[in-house]
């Protein structure tokens, strides 16, 4: 059977969608002006020899360079090691904030949330009082006798992964909370009384329902840390240099855009491998949970 | 599978100052059907969950068997739930949810599987076990719950208002299939629910509850006819309560001197039909509906008290001519009307 279509009814319904396509316009401008644009001009400008000439000169310089690849080596360490830690703290705490009193988790919610509301810079040099070598916490440590020496907690590795994992642990949590809240708890409740421990309900129900919000809590993390600037700027003390610090080193000390455009490549491509990475995860993690989980 | 006996001893549980269990007690019998009958707030969850383990009481016993479980962990008490929202696993087929206790138990995969799809086969869902949970219907999730439930063979099983999310016709049918299905098993059953015909239609026995105490425990029909207190008279049907003054007998001998509980549809309107121990109720009809199976009478006794007259419409062959304002005597059987102790009108 087929229905005839008044060709009113289907202009206006064509106008309908049209309308609400051009509420999206702002936003698409903005995005491709702000976003599109520059890195098409990188694009350009590593090609490009400082006298402004084409070449590719620039990709062979940077990319023959150990400072390059030690510092995509630091990228990854910072970031998968933000990352490894948010899941470990941040998955429990979520857990805990889901299954407290609606009251009590608002207000450690509030907690949690209350670093957002800091400027970025603030609170790392609020880092810097803490860790120094006459910072709260070594005085406290060999104050007590915990410790003989100061800790070396600060302008290296360590102090800037803490400085990180303090930025980015909201970020985790925001979408694994929310995803866990949403577990309806008479699922906790069903699997219990079939005979699940604890240690089973969290394998075979909670994790696998959160999956999706340790995903996407993960992929906030990975891309606010690939690029992360001040903190390794200055918690590391110049020890701690990822391919954001050499981009801002080869500006300021050697005005070489070309290279620092390079490098800017380099960020983009692994960002978009670990894009790739991180969705052909997601498609196993679905493909696995139907079946019975033999726990 | 051998099913045990329960025993509820002085269980109560107050959350701040609102009492939700008041010191109840009670025995149910190795393979009875038994109903926790209330209105919401009632109790009757809360002593469901009490048993499941996921409400801790603040005093009394819990007995299966002989083994006291007040303490035990939830996942050790071997006790099936059905949940009001069937509580299936959104990320898992439909035989993944079945065979989630047999795994568990790490019964070989071979043979937890077979299990499973025997026991999708007893609810009547053979043939849907590789569909996923979002494709099923509620009746068909209401019975891969009934399955996930009985296929570990625990050796009770209790349903906190498992068909309250379903239509009325699917309801009824699943009301036979759920007490044919203890029938079969022999499983030691506790059934929650708001809805009094439901809990006629399925019980062995009903506790009916009201503000954390048990009103009354006995058979459908013995709660129904024979009421202990006013709520549970109101709680189970159309109940009239009635001053024992508004009463005659109509042989004419001295009438009870008691408050009387007389159902609306115990009623006759032709004398005969009445045996002279009957009691005659007069007074003005104020009233009148018809309900399909039968007519409502709104009938105003002499003293003010408005009582409910339900005639079946195939004896009801003068109602339609009935009119408004008119005088009238309903008359019931002594069978039917019975004493509440204490009770006012």
């Amino acid at each position: 059977m087929t229905v005839t279509v008044d060709p009113a009814l289907a202009a206006d319904a064509r106008r309908e969608r049209r309308f609400f396509l051009s509420l999206s316009l702002p936003a698409l401008f903005i995005v491709g002006l702000a976003a599109i644009l520059p890195i098409l001009w990188i694009i350009r400008q590593s090609f490009l020899t400082t006298g402004g000439e084409y070449t590719v000169g620039n990709y062979a310089k940077v990319l023959s360079s150990g400072l390059t690849w030690s510092a995509l080596v630091t990228t990854l360490e910072l970031s998968l090691g933000t990352l490894a830690i948010c899941i470990l703290l941040g998955t429990p705490l979520a857990l805990a904030l889901a299954s407290a009193r609606p009251r009590v988790a608002n207000v450690l919610m509030a907690f949690v949330m209350l670093p957002l509301w800091t400027a970025i810079l603030v609170r790392t040099y609020g880092w810097l009082v803490l860790l120094r070598r006459d910072g709260l916490i070594n005085a406290a440590l060999t104050g007590s006798g915990l410790t003989a020496e100061p800790l070396p907690l600060v302008y290296n590795f360590t102090g800037t992964l803490i400085g990180m994992v303090h930025y980015m642990l909201p970020l985790f949590l925001l979408p694994v909370y929310a995803a866990m809240r949403d577990i309806d708890p008479n699922l906790i409740r069903a699997a219990a009384s079939m005979g699940a421990t604890l240690g089973q309900v969290m394998r075979t129900v909670i994790m696998p329902l959160s999956a999706g919000g340790i995903f996407s809590g993960s992929v906030i993390v990975l891309i606010y840390s690939i690029g992360f600037f001040i903190t390794p700027a200055v918690l590391g003390g110049g020890k701690v240099n990822p391919l954001s610090t050499r981009i801002e080193r080869t500006l300021s000390t050697f005005q070489d855009w070309g290279s620092a455009s390079v490098l800017g490549i380099l960020l983009l491509v692994l960002m978009a491998l670990i894009g790739v990475m991180l969705l052909a995860a997601r498609r196993l993690l679905a493909q696995n949970t139907v079946d019975a989980p033999h726990a | 599978m051998k099913s045990l006996p329960i025993t509820i001893d002085g269980v109560s549980k107050a959350y701040g100052t609102y009492v939700a269990l008041d010191d109840v007690s009670l025995d149910i019998q190795a393979g009875e059907f038994l109903t926790l009958l209330g209105p919401s707030g009632s109790g009757k969850t809360t002593l469901l969950m009490a048993l499941a383990g996921f409400v801790r009481p603040d005093s009394g016993k819990l007995l299966l068997g002989d083994r006291d479980i007040t303490r035990l962990a939830p996942n050790k008490r071997d006790i099936g739930i059905v949940f009001q929202n069937y509580a299936l696993f959104p990320h898992m087929n439909v035989l993944a949810n079945v065979a989630y206790p047999l795994a568990l138990r790490k019964t070989p995969r071979a043979e937890a599987r077979q299990r499973a799809l025997a026991t999708l086969a007893r609810v009547k869902l053979d043939g849907l076990a590789e569909r996923n949970v979002a494709a099923l219907s509620g009746g068909q999730r209401q019975r891969v719950a009934l399955a996930r439930a009985i296929v570990f063979e625990p050796r009770v099983m209790l349903m906190d208002e498992p068909l309250s999310a379903l239509d009325k016709n699917l309801r009824e049918t699943m009301q036979y299939e759920i007490r044919r299905l203890h029938d079969d098993l022999g499983i030691t059953t506790i059934y929650v629910t708001h809805d009094q015909r439901e809990a006629l239609i399925m019980s062995d026995r009903i506790a009916v509850m009201n503000s954390g105490r048990i009103q009354q425990i006995d058979t459908p029909q013995r709660i129904y006819d024979r009421p202990s207190t006013r709520f549970v008279a109101e709680f189970m049907g159309e109940a009239n309560i009635v001053a024992p003054g508004s009463v005659r007998r109509i042989d004419g001998a001295e009438a009870s001197r008691e408050t009387l509980m007389i159902r609306a549809e115990s009623f006759h309107l032709d004398t005969k039909l009445v045996g002279g121990d009957g009691v005659a109720l007069e007074g003005i009809l104020r009233a009148k509906a018809f309900r399909g199976e039968n007519w409502l009478l709104t009938l105003a006794l002499d003293g003010g008290q408005e009582v409910l007259v339900c005639i079946p419409a195939a004896l009801a062959g003068g109602c339609a001519e009935l009119a408004a304002g008119q005088r009238m005597t309903a008359y019931a059987p002594a069978a039917k009307v019975h004493a509440i102790p204490g009770a006012t009108a």
